[in-house]
């Protein structure tokens, strides 16, 4: 079952900042378990982000970021109110999803 | 539609290797452990185990079917906001001085009815089997934030404790000869790469305690200060003390007493 | 009753009470230990029993009357198992026995050997940025020091026994407590001397 996920959006001047809190294993397919065999590959592999509804952002990111992964950006043209959604995809189809509104 | 590649871990990388290339770049050094710091401070997953915690808190568990919500932490059953920020304390009830841990595992087993042996059953958990404990923790601590530290200092027992905390603070022992002033009782020094808090006196003490419990980066873990001192103890070559044992929060109440008047600022997140 | 009397007796009494009053002796301190520890893999309770030169440096905040000190770093010179002949081992096994962090530990498999964990405190190879600053740097000690005799059986027994040259030392005594073995001590000793150890370049 997918961990949870926190947002948090605040406007910086013109820009919106916002930071994603996300729980996941973040599993290279590399690294061996206690029984001597390797864990298998379980990372994300898709994010996206949507304001107001509308994408803003796809990105595709691979197993080399770590555990439990925190993701920072910029959102250009928005307003305090305005609705962030973020979403993940993973290599075995789990997704996760949370929203905030900007600050 | 805005395609990027996001390498965080990989980045990261990055700025460690920049890192490693000849101590005549020793104030580099500086820089680019303080910008990491300054990184990973700035949105801590310790908070999902906040949200965890906080649902952990709230759920009816054991024998007597019952959540955490009545649970005394020292300002009255229930009282979480600040709780954290005045332990540790004197507790009438059990008569002696406990720590945030202690005081958790004690409402487990007589709120909720468990036995200890369930309660205890992975007190520090791993990236593959978190600990209840651990998320109760950062729930707590998080209700704190802000708050000044205010460890009780007024009952006679919470004075005892803080002397005997200082005193174990500063006993040799162990094939090494190591006491915890053996790495943090002098201003300036670090082991390999990592800076070492003085933790006896306020300054050190105080930008310590009020950033653990934190999440670990190199355990990808939450990491609460029972472990801390429990790891620290392993690393001096001394036997392993009792989780929540008199030794352990005396230790906690000195450093708690130390870092007295300063903001809460955790969980936190360390390297 | 007089009660004007008793206020300034209790008032007397009060201030002739002690103000530091939850010291712990050394006993208590020592007792708690063994209550609130338990062995666990290698380390065993014997380890929070302290030696005489643990007790001493305890009690005096590590600033021993100088008699004392010369005394029992007396004491500890003369149990150092110093080896006879040529004290420099391999400085490559050294470098390894330096920069590593392992043994000794309750989750340390005994039957491996231990390292020094040298670099833990210490700077050695100018090449190597990740060193601690608890002890002072080793930088070209054996180039700046000669590599003699006298100069080995020194670096030797500071491995072998800090405590032997200064009694409170924060430095661990890696021949003393079992640590490290007689061929270890010699191949950091090499590490340290040999002209053509990295230290030394």
């Amino acid at each position: 079952m997918a961990g949870p996920m926190k947002a948090r959006a605040k406007m910086q001047g013109s820009y919106a900042d916002v930071r994603v809190l996300m729980n996941h294993p973040m599993e290279t397919g590399q690294r061996k378990g206690s029984d001597g065999k390797p864990v298998p590959k379980h990372f994300i592999q898709n994010l996206t982000v949507k304001l107001n509804g509308k994408t803003v952002i796809e990105g595709e990111i691979s197993q080399a970021v770590s555990r439990n992964p925190v993701f920072t950006f910029r959102v250009g043209g928005a307003k305090a109110g305005d609705k962030v959604e973020i979403s993940w995809l993973d290599n075995k189809g789990e997704t996760n999803t949370t929203e905030t509104a900007i600050a | 539609m805005t395609k990027r590649r996001f390498r965080r871990g990989a980045v990261l990388a990055a700025a460690l290797v920049a890192v490693a290339a000849g101590p005549a770049l020793a104030q580099d050094e500086k820089e680019e452990i303080a910008k990491y710091q300054k990184m990973i401070a700035e949105g801590s997953p310790a908070e999902l185990w906040e949200l965890q915690g906080e649902d952990l808190w709230k759920k009816k568990q054991g024998p007597k079917n019952a959540s955490l919500e009545r649970c005394d932490l020292g300002m009255g059953p229930g009282k979480v906001k600040g709780a954290y920020a005045h332990l540790p304390r004197f507790f009438k009830d059990t008569g002696r001085v406990m720590d945030l841990e202690s005081r958790i595992l004690y409402c487990m087993i007589t709120l909720q009815g468990r036995s200890e042996k369930d309660a205890t059953k992975r007190l520090f958990g791993n990236a593959n089997q978190p600990s209840e404990m651990e998320y109760l923790v950062s729930y707590v601590v998080g209700q704190s934030r802000g708050h000044k530290m205010a460890a009780g200092m007024s009952h006679a027992k919470e004075k005892d404790a803080f002397e005997m905390g200082k005193a174990i603070f500063f006993y040799r022992a162990g094939p090494w000869d190591f006491s915890c002033a053996s790495c943090h009782g002098e201003e300036g020094k670090r082991i390999r790469m990592q800076d070492l808090p003085v933790l006896s006196e306020p300054p050190g003490a105080q930008k310590a305690y009020t950033t653990w419990p934190a999440y670990r980066v190199s355990n990808s873990q939450l990491k609460t200060m029972q472990w801390r001192i429990n790891d620290c103890y392993r690393q001096m070559r001394f036997p392993e003390p009792a989780f929540g044992s008199d030794a352990t929060i005396a230790l906690t109440h000195y450093m708690a007493v130390l870092a007295k008047g300063a903001p809460y600022a955790g969980p936190g997140t360390k390297r | 009753m007089n009660t004007k009397l008793i206020v300034p007796l209790c008032a007397a009494a009060f201030a002739a009470a002690p103000l530091a009053f939850a010291d712990p002796t050394a006993d208590e301190v020592a007792a708690i230990h063994k209550r609130d520890f338990h062995k666990r893999g290698q380390a065993g309770m014997d380890r929070v029993a302290q030696d005489a030169v643990q007790r001493v440096c305890t009690d005096s905040h590590n600033k021993p009357p100088a008699d004392l000190a010369k005394a029992l770093e007396g004491d500890e010179l003369k149990a150092i198992p110093f080896p006879s002949g040529s004290l420099i081992g391999d400085w490559k096994k050294g470098e390894r026995v330096a920069s590593g962090g392992r043994g000794m530990t309750w989750s340390d498999d005994p039957k491996k050997p231990s390292a020094g964990g040298c670099y833990n405190c210490h700077q050695l190879s100018p090449k190597q940025p990740s060193f601690g600053t608890i002890g002072p740097s080793l930088t070209g000690f054996g180039k700046k020091r000669g590599s003699g005799a006298d100069m080995q059986r020194y670096v030797y027994g500071k491995v072998y026994n800090a405590k032997a040259y200064s009694l409170c030392s924060n430095m661990p005594r890696f021949g003393s407590s079992g640590t490290l073995t007689e061929q270890q001590i010699k191949d950091v000793t090499a590490y340290v001397l040999d002209p053509s150890s990295p230290v030394n370049q």
